[in-house]
């Protein structure tokens, strides 16, 4: 008896309906609301705004809560919504060396000029399960550091030690950056275009490939020059008004690694850097980042192009998880007419193969056995 | 908070520059423009692209057929429908012949395409080179000079291995004379309808950001060999439920001691003949063999 296929939009409807019961869960449990997410999941909406290229905490927040906590997804919500915003324009670059700093920290010198600040870091925890963490102890406050913060890598490229520009040459700044998400990307990419998608791209991905680097697979001798994290203004510039408006301060993450550069004939020996900036406290994309960033201008610095990391054709291609997940997640979509050419092919295969091992058989053997003819001619 | 969307969802700005790509596309027959595809609300892979080009060419005017492997009920195609029904408003419809605009993933339907209809195809991977030079600057300098040997040689070793051509679907083909094209994962039994075609041909590829076209009446060939020419293949047998022994038909294991059926893939092709008075009983109706092979036909 054969059963069409029937009733797709029935099926559809009630897998939506069974989707959204599962979300809410157990209904003698409060519902969570999108503000506990955005108060309490703060690293979750940080990298879900980061990777879905939108800041704006509430509808990150509400998009983790959507997606069950599936992070790719809530980041596949955002993505589609920002994918219909308008474009008023572009800020000014920002200025991140008038941050207000929640922590900074430079591996590379012990001590510097606004002084290292640990700020809110898991890495001194010990990884202890603590039942008891819903009920911390207020913070301690100290007095705000009076003098600015200036960048580590600014402080090395007074005294010549650390390139001060990666533009390519020529370009004074007067070409604005590129936008991969108004032209598709083409080959060979710009560093601005590079960096947008590593931007965007999947925290796992780039820190596996970071780490890769730091593993040997195109080795790029990295210190972390410094990471921080704070607020910095965000200005507009008004044609109307003649000057630049303020439009309020977002969080970021910064990181600026220092990479060994032997110099070459027309440049004497200095330092590289890589280059990685994130919503939000993300801390681990920012180092990832900037670890792949620094990896992928090999061909820049004229290096040799051997490892995945350094090759960015590969990077860029499969960099972004809301790309990747569809890509291999659409292999649940039905391919009946593709596996039943296939499936043809194979019994026709097969039929040859029968056949040729049969005749085979025959040729080669002096006296087969009764049963081994009949096994090959079935 | 209330959202509300542009009709068929796109912005007028982004439809803009995807008919820019569409009509240069259709300019360069066979060639994959680039475009600035955006993130749409179905994931990649479930037809991104062509929904694009769907909604960039879609008017209210317009009657709309989705289909997924032939058929209007599958998931995907009840999904897509679903979509331009709620954000352009649009008709729809399950009949060939009545639809202006047909998206389609992995088939051509089996009912001839006229001059008034556009079809589009919903493309995972647009480059037919791709899974002999995984890199795009690669294909990119291989079209442009024409370089097609690679391909050649791979067809050339399916038949020093097999002693036929082993691709069964996304057979690539040249159009007009020029570009080697990927026609989307459609079987290549359907390869003979894209030639001279009325209806004018989209291919869409949301994740890949390309665009391509054969305009009507443009000539598509299947890459083969003289001594190997192109060859359609189809399950050998007619429909178990209408009888037609000249469509596509997909193979349903109907229980677990290996009994199968055979019918057509397209859906509405099966009912309007059904709906005719065609059944399985025609005159001459034989029950299809999976063992006895290849119905090759030359296309």
């Amino acid at each position: 008896m054969y059963v069409a296929v029937k009733g797709g939009e029935r099926a559809i409807e009630n897998a939506h309906r069974l989707l959204a019961h599962e979300r809410r869960g157990d209904r003698s449990l409060p519902e969570i609301t999108t503000a506990q997410i955005a108060e309490q999941m703060t690293l979750a909406v940080d990298r879900v705004m980061t990777e879905g290229s939108l800041y704006d905490r509430e509808l990150a927040a509400l998009a983790v809560k959507q997606a069950r906590g599936d992070l790719i997804e809530a980041i596949f919500l955002l993505r589609a919504f920002r994918a219909t915003l308008p474009r008023f324009g572009t800020t000014l670059p920002l200025d991140t060396a008038a941050m207000r700093i929640r922590r900074r920290i430079s591996a590379a010198f012990k001590d510097l000029p606004g002084g290292q600040v640990l700020g809110p870091t898991f890495d001194y925890t010990h990884r202890l399960l603590e039942p008891s963490c819903s009920d911390p102890a207020e913070p301690a406050t100290a007095e705000a550091a009076a003098g600015p913060t200036p960048r580590v890598t600014d402080l090395l490229a007074a005294d010549d030690l650390i390139e001060t520009t990666a533009r390519p040459a020529g370009d004074g700044g007067e070409t604005p950056p590129g936008d991969l998400t108004r032209e598709a990307l083409t080959f060979p990419a710009e560093r601005d275009l590079r960096l947008q998608n590593l931007a965007r791209g999947d925290e796992g991905f780039l820190l596996a490939l970071g780490y890769s680097t730091q593993r040997g697979y195109g080795r790029t001798h990295p210190f972390a020059g410094e990471i921080r994290l704070g607020e910095v203004a965000l200005e507009f510039f008004a044609e109307d008004a003649g000057f630049a408006l303020p439009l309020g301060r977002i969080t970021v993450t910064e990181c600026q690694t220092i990479n060994q550069f032997k110099g070459s004939a027309s440049t004497p020996p200095r330092f590289t850097r890589g280059y990685g900036l994130a919503f939000g406290h993300c801390e681990r994309k920012a180092m990832s980042m900037a670890l792949v960033d620094r990896a992928l201008r090999a061909r820049e610095l004229d290096e040799e192009v051997k490892a995945p990391a350094q090759d960015e054709e590969f990077v860029l291609s499969h960099s972004d998880n809301v790309q990747a997940t569809g890509f291999v997640e659409h292999l649940k979509l039905p391919h009946y007419v593709d596996f039943q050419a296939e499936l043809g092919l194979v019994r026709r295969m097969r039929r040859d193969h029968e056949a040729a091992s049969g005749s085979s058989r025959e040729a080669s053997s002096d006296d087969p056995a009764p049963e081994q003819i009949r096994e090959a001619a079935e | 908070m209330t959202v509300t969307y542009n009709f068929a969802y796109l912005d007028e700005q982004t439809k803009r520059m995807i008919r820019r790509a569409i009509l240069k596309a259709i300019a360069i027959p066979g060639y994959q423009v680039p475009f600035a595809s955006r993130e749409m609300p179905m994931p990649y892979g479930w037809g991104t692209g062509g929904v694009q080009v769907t909604a960039a060419i879609l008017g209210p005017t317009d009657i709309l057929k989705v289909i997924d492997q032939g058929s209007d009920d599958t998931t995907n195609a009840v999904s897509i429908r679903k979509f331009f029904g709620r954000t352009a408003g649009v008709r729809t419809t399950t009949r060939t012949a009545d639809a202006t605009v047909i998206q389609t993933r992995h088939r051509i339907p089996e009912t001839p395409l006229r001059d008034n209809q556009v079809l589009v195809f919903q493309v995972p991977i647009p480059e037919p080179l791709r899974f002999l030079e995984p890199r795009e600057t690669e294909t990119r300098r291989m079209h442009a000079l024409e370089e097609y040997g690679l391909v050649q040689v791979k067809l050339y070793e399916d038949i020093a291995r097999h002693g036929h051509i082993a691709t069964t679907y996304a057979y690539p083909v040249k159009v007009d004379g020029r570009y080697v094209m990927d026609p989307s994962p459609i079987p290549k039994f359907d390869n003979p309808k894209m030639s001279d075609c009325p209806a004018l041909q989209l291919f869409g590829a949301g994740r890949e950001k390309r665009i391509y076209a054969i305009p009507p009446h443009t000539r598509v060939a299947s890459l083969d060999f003289d001594d190997h020419p192109f060859e359609r293949w189809r399950h050998p047998g007619r429909c178990a439920l209408c009888g037609a022994d000249d469509s596509f038909l997909d193979e349903v294991i109907t229980d677990d001691h290996g009994t199968r059926m055979f019918v057509c893939s397209d859906t509405d092709f099966c009912e309007a003949r059904r709906a005719a008075g065609h059944g399985p009983d025609a005159p001459g109706a034989t029950a299809p063999d999976p063992a006895r092979g290849t119905e090759a036909s030359h296309g």
